[in-house]
């Protein structure tokens, strides 16, 4: 079912408007695919490109311009349930096409034989394809990341908040609260672990070093290891405590 | 130094936690510096078929024409042979899985994406068609170096739609481009120089659609002791985030230089082996 548009002016539904073109414009000349006969419409004031699931709006240098959810836009990825407003008319955007994120047979990889069309367009909104990692080095303790989760289920559902506490040497009675995907521990090139947060709990893994890291006095071996509350960790000298921060 | 002593390679590869058979074929050659990791498509086995045929048509070949030849002589052309070869098997197993398909009605409309990639002589070749990709960690920097054939990345090329809105598209895993599908063939064929310390990752899109760049970044640098360890990880990061397609990664870390022989003397030590 392809997506639609609803029209509706202070909260009564006018008309519905499927986007079945590859190009839907709207506007106040009866030409228009969208017709709101309105002299605060310009006569081509906007235009939909979709292609296959997607669309995109744009705004055709109207006198009055649009906002998508309250904010003013010229060009805006359609997204479910958006609320295009044009003056005082609403369109609001509807695709309940199953989004790739929950129906596994759309994941199917096809190949796409017919080049498709794409509307040509000023650049500014292409982004660099580079992606800076940041590194933290400390001598003790802690590399971590976390997830920035656009469009991604949540990590960790309700894995509780965890933390290791450092015991002896200079760092202790050092918390060290675990928020990351990922958590290194150890000094680099001597012996390293790290504790990975996953949905069903946090795991401790050797990563590198002559000896492995120990948990309630015995050795994890090279196997993920998972941590209960309360249990004493020991790698490269350092005594630590993980427990569940209640 | 040579080659094998000059890379560790690790690679894996995973159902993932929805589909029920894997598609995905990888291999590497350590002797020879080559990897290959493709992603097949096409109903019942066909997939597995197609990926599984474009691997072992590169990795036999290259190997059988490596034997007695190095991969920076030229040949008539005036071309390096390594570069050629990726390029000329990827188009050989191209007509392999096309033929396949035509001639047996289980297998039509099968096909692969493919990235495959050959170090040598300090630097690497690598030739891709559809959307599996080459990741390079050098320093602190993660950068895809290949471009997928895909129409999601022709629309982000077009400025039609931003890298950040990228992952919001319903028209992912459409790819432009994809081996077997055709009688003919253009892999995307481009030499990169490589550093001591570079960290090469080669994935199917099961591992780009479920993680970030962000966190595949952070992964490497946190993990490039121990590189199994780091193959494991992605793996898992991607099914524990829903794992909705096949998953495959294969890590090549750059321990030393590997610059090809050039004076007569060298190239003498060579010959002997050392």
């Amino acid at each position: 079912m392809p997506a639609k548009l609803i029209l509706s002016m202070d909260g009564a539904v006018m008309k519905e408007y499927p986007l079945n073109k590859e190009r839907t414009t709207i506007g106040r000349k009866p030409h228009n695919d969208i017709v709101i006969d309105n002299l605060a419409v310009s006569s081509e004031h906007a235009a939909i490109v979709t292609i296959l699931n997607d669309s995109f709006l744009e705004d055709l240098d109207s006198t009055n311009g649009l906002a998508v959810n309250g904010t003013p836009t010229k060009k805006h990825f359609l997204q479910n349930s958006d609320v295009i407003e044009i003056g005082k008319y609403k369109l609001k955007y509807l695709n309940d096409q199953p989004t790739q994120t929950s129906a596994a047979d759309f994941e199917k990889t096809m190949v796409l034989r017919a080049p498709v069309k794409i509307a040509p367009s000023e650049a500014g909104s292409k982004s660099p394809l580079d992606v800076t990692a940041t590194r933290k080095t400390e001598a003790v303790i802690s590399t971590q990341f976390n997830t920035t989760n656009s469009g991604m289920p949540p990590p960790a559902g309700q894995l509780p908040a965890a933390v290791v506490q450092i015991l002896n040497g200079p760092n202790s009675g050092k918390e060290l609260e675990l928020v990351k995907n990922l958590t290194t521990l150890g000094k680099p090139g001597v012996q390293v672990a790290v504790l990975a947060r996953r949905p069903h709990g946090y795991f401790m893994t050797h990563v590198e070093g002559g000896s492995f890291p120990t948990v309630n006095g015995s050795s994890i071996g090279e196997q993920p290891h998972q941590l209960k509350d309360h249990d004493l960790i020991e790698l490269a000298g350092v005594k630590m405590e993980f427990y569940f921060k209640t | 130094m040579d080659i094998q002593d000059a890379l560790e390679i690790v690679s894996q590869t995973n159902p993932g936690m929805v589909r029920s058979h894997n598609e995905d074929s990888v291999t590497h050659d350590a002797d020879l510096g080559l990897v290959v990791l493709a992603d097949g498509m096409g109903g019942y086995n066909a997939g597995e078929v197609a990926s599984g045929i474009a691997v072992s048509v590169l990795s036999s070949e290259v190997r059988h024409r490596l034997e007695g030849a190095r991969p920076e002589d030229l040949d008539a052309a005036g071309e390096e042979l390594g570069p050629a070869l990726l390029r000329d098997n990827v188009k050989k197993a191209n007509s392999s899985i096309f033929h396949a398909a035509q001639s047996q009605p289980q297998y039509a409309g099968m096909g692969t994406t493919i990235v495959t990639a050959l170090f040598y002589d300090d630097r690497v070749a690598v030739v891709h068609i559809g959307d599996s990709r080459m990741y390079r960690l050098r320093g602190e920097v993660l950068e895809v170096i290949t471009r997928d054939h895909s129409l999601l990345q022709e629309q982000i090329d077009g400025g039609l739609i931003s890298k950040a809105d990228a992952r919001l598209s319903k028209n992912k895993n459409l790819v432009t481009r994809a081996v077997g599908i055709d009688a003919d063939v253009e892999p995307e064929l481009h030499i990169h120089e490589v550093e001591v310390g570079d960290i090469y990752l080669l994935c199917s899109d099961g591992l780009n659609d479920m993680v970030e760049d962000e966190d595949i970044g952070a992964t490497l640098q946190m993990l490039q002791s121990n590189l199994p360890l780091a193959a494991t990880q992605l793996i898992q990061m991607a099914n524990d985030n829903g794992g909705r397609d096949n998953v495959s990664v294969i890590l090549v870390k750059v321990k030393g230089r590997f610059a090809a022989p050039r004076g007569w003397w060298q190239k003498l030590r060579s010959w002997f082996g050392n």
